[in-house]
């Protein structure tokens, strides 16, 4: 059999074993009140919700994903070899991302824009927990509520404005002949623009002006069902501002911070938008990597290898981290 | 006394730089939109004129861009609304074991970069579509594809909102039904699709919104057609152009306009419980006294 048919199969033991867990469970639980799943919902409605959501889950989710990564085990091929005897399982796509073809070397040149944009993706979440952190604080906690819907609308509006147009903003903002150059120059700071795309300060600031709502929202949810008195309490036993939000917020927060620490660790590290308009000319992001090999050497198999790299080294680090901080997966998603 | 009052300096000094960053490059933006330089610059303001608001409408792939956009964000709504709906509905009647296995799958569309979601759904869709020829003359199309590659992570947020709507439902009004002799999808229909008419709405809403501004998978599934999305990005990296401060104006101003009534909806609501509640208590009152 293909190995590519052989991702179809993968779902159906899945759902079997799904089932066999419901059928054991329902004999355990031999409770004559508790009804039986088409009992509750009625034949047509409890085969609409399965329908639909095994199209979701298996459709436009499992099954992509599987095959994407079945695809990143095969060589390029012309569409007519496929599924020829050429069409072998091979890791050659990965091997190309370790060991350069050309130079029969260590292939530095992708390996070093994989660290990069994880660097610049922790860099990012860093300074976003940063700048949001004290003003979910002030929303959750101190402000008057008619203020703080005020506040509340004022950050969703420009999120309304989208990704491209955003960072379009900012580049005439950061522009040699930009706003910030013009007052710079004007003050006497500098004789010459500096050249903010081309150090990649346009980079790091349109990540972060990208994902700012993203961690401003799971911490206002967090820090928002911490009881008043808690801080009170803290305050009346003496503690200093900074070990109430050491001891006290932060440590209640945490899967809160954790849950827009990984939004937007992975949103920066997958984006594609900010990098390609916004990066310096010498930078390689890793996401516009893929892209070419998508548009430009239509080599979808290694684009797919590459797209399964990024993906499990994020994976790989958001839990290392998760686990440094003590914090279950679960709890962040919730 | 005297250094609360120098905290809450700090503090209003901190929120001002802070909506500076967010609405500062948007501003500066607006104004490129009425300048008349080719090249967008706020400053210096050298004549008012609406040249690239026409310029814009003129544009005619940003209109076919739209038009695409427009049809991929009813398809997407018209699939992950349904979809959130069941998935939030199933969520909340399996079997306890499996349901960390379920909210994983569910919910791993979002934590999955756009890109690889583009990605995959691309190359899953060429090879099962193409197993025919009239699937891949019929199907295999950019618009259909971007739909199914947006609906994967927009269901997940339909089913995150239906969830949290979910919770508060109140399970006695259920029984209620069920005692007066109505069937289960009677309750469905009659009870809890209106409790649940919030929470359909918003999630029409954002999914149709998170749809249309959608990049980094529309990219990839889009093939040869276009978004307004993708044109604008295409746009921006030719060059700089103030036709689209005249689209980012006109967007701000849609969402602002949005905002407003919104807010005076919602003050209207609060003012209509005040009242009600009012009432309420001096009616108590007038009855203790009788």
């Amino acid at each position: 059999m293909s190995s590519r048919a052989f991702v179809f199969i993968i779902p159906v033991i899945i759902i079997a074993i799904f089932w066999a867990m419901a059928k054991i469970e329902y004999r355990n639980n031999n409770d004559p009140t508790r009804k039986g799943y088409f009992e509750r919902n009625g034949k047509v409605l409890g085969i609409a919700f399965i329908v639909l959501v095994a199209f979701w889950t298996l459709f436009l989710v499992g099954l992509p994903y599987l095959y994407m990564i079945v695809e990143s085990f095969h060589p390029q091929l012309p569409p007519s070899k496929r599924g020829g005897p050429d069409d072998i399982l091979t890791i050659a796509q990965y091997q190309s991302f370790v060991l350069s073809k050309h130079t029969e070397g260590i292939n530095w040149l992708h390996i070093s824009s994989l660290g990069f944009t994880i660097f610049v993706s922790i860099v990012v979440t860093a300074l976003n927990f940063c700048i949001c952190y004290p003003l979910a604080y002030y929303m959750a906690q101190a402000g008057a509520p008619q203020k703080v819907r005020l506040l509340m609308l004022c950050l969703i509006v420009p999120y309304w404005v989208n990704e491209i147009l955003r960072a379009f903003s900012l580049r005439l903002l950061l522009a040699s002949k930009g706003l910030i150059n013009q007052v710079l120059m004007w003050s006497g700071f500098t004789d010459v623009p500096i050249d903010f795309l081309g150090n990649n300060t346009g980079l790091y600031v349109g990540l972060s002006y990208a994902y700012l709502l993203v961690m401003m929202f799971p911490l206002y949810n967090a820090i928002e069902s911490l009881d008043k008195n808690q801080i009170e309490a803290a305050r009346d036993l003496g503690a200093p501002w900074w070990r109430i939000h050491k001891d006290v917020v932060i440590p209640y927060a945490k899967p809160g911070i954790a849950s827009g620490c990984t939004m937007v660790f992975m949103l920066s590290a997958g984006s594609l938008a900010a990098p390609q308009f916004l990066g310096g000319p010498r930078m390689l992001w890793f996401t516009a990597i893929i892209y070419d090999f998508f548009f430009q050497n239509f080599n979808w198999a290694r684009g797919a290898a590459y797209a399964f790299i990024l993906l499990a080294v994020c994976i790989a680090l958001v839990m290392l981290l998760l686990r440094l901080f003590k914090v279950s997966l679960g709890e962040t998603i919730r | 006394m005297n250094s609360k009052s120098v905290m809450r300096g700090m503090i209003a000094f901190y929120i001002v730089l802070f909506f500076l960053y967010l609405f500062g490059p948007l501003l500066v933006m607006s104004v490129t939109a009425f300048n008349t330089p080719s090249y967008p610059q706020a400053y210096p303001f050298e004549g008012f004129t609406l040249d690239w608001f026409v310029k814009l409408w003129n544009h005619r792939a940003m209109m076919d861009g739209l038009k695409n956009s427009v049809i991929i964000g009813i398809g997407v709504v018209a699939i992950a609304v349904p979809v959130g709906l069941a998935a939030a509905i199933i969520m909340n009647q399996i079997y306890h074991r499996a349901r960390s296995l379920y909210y994983l799958v569910t919910i791993s569309p979002l934590l999955t970069p756009g890109v690889i979601i583009g990605i995959s759904t691309v190359i899953f869709w060429k090879d099962v579509l193409g197993v025919t020829d009239f699937t891949k003359e019929v199907f295999y199309k950019g618009i259909i594809l971007t739909i199914f590659g947006q609906a994967s992570f927009v269901s997940a947020y339909c089913l995150l909102i239906f969830m949290a709507r979910l919770t508060r439902f109140d399970r006695s009004q259920e029984e209620a039904a069920l005692d007066l002799g109505a069937s289960y999808p009677q309750v469905f229909w009659h009870i809890l699709l209106p409790f649940l008419k919030p929470a359909v709405v918003s999630a029409i809403v954002i999914g149709f919104l998170s749809s249309f501004e959608n990049y980094n998978t529309t990219t990839f599934a889009i093939l040869a057609d276009k978004t307004l999305v993708t044109v604008l990005a295409g746009e921006v990296r030719q060059g700089t152009n103030p036709a689209l401060s005249a689209l980012a104006v006109i967007i701000i101003g849609i969402s602002l306009a949005g905002a407003i009534v919104f807010e005076v909806l919602k003050r209207r609501e609060q003012q209509k419980a005040d009242r009600a509640q009012r009432e309420a208590v001096m009616a108590e009152r007038q009855e203790a006294v009788a």
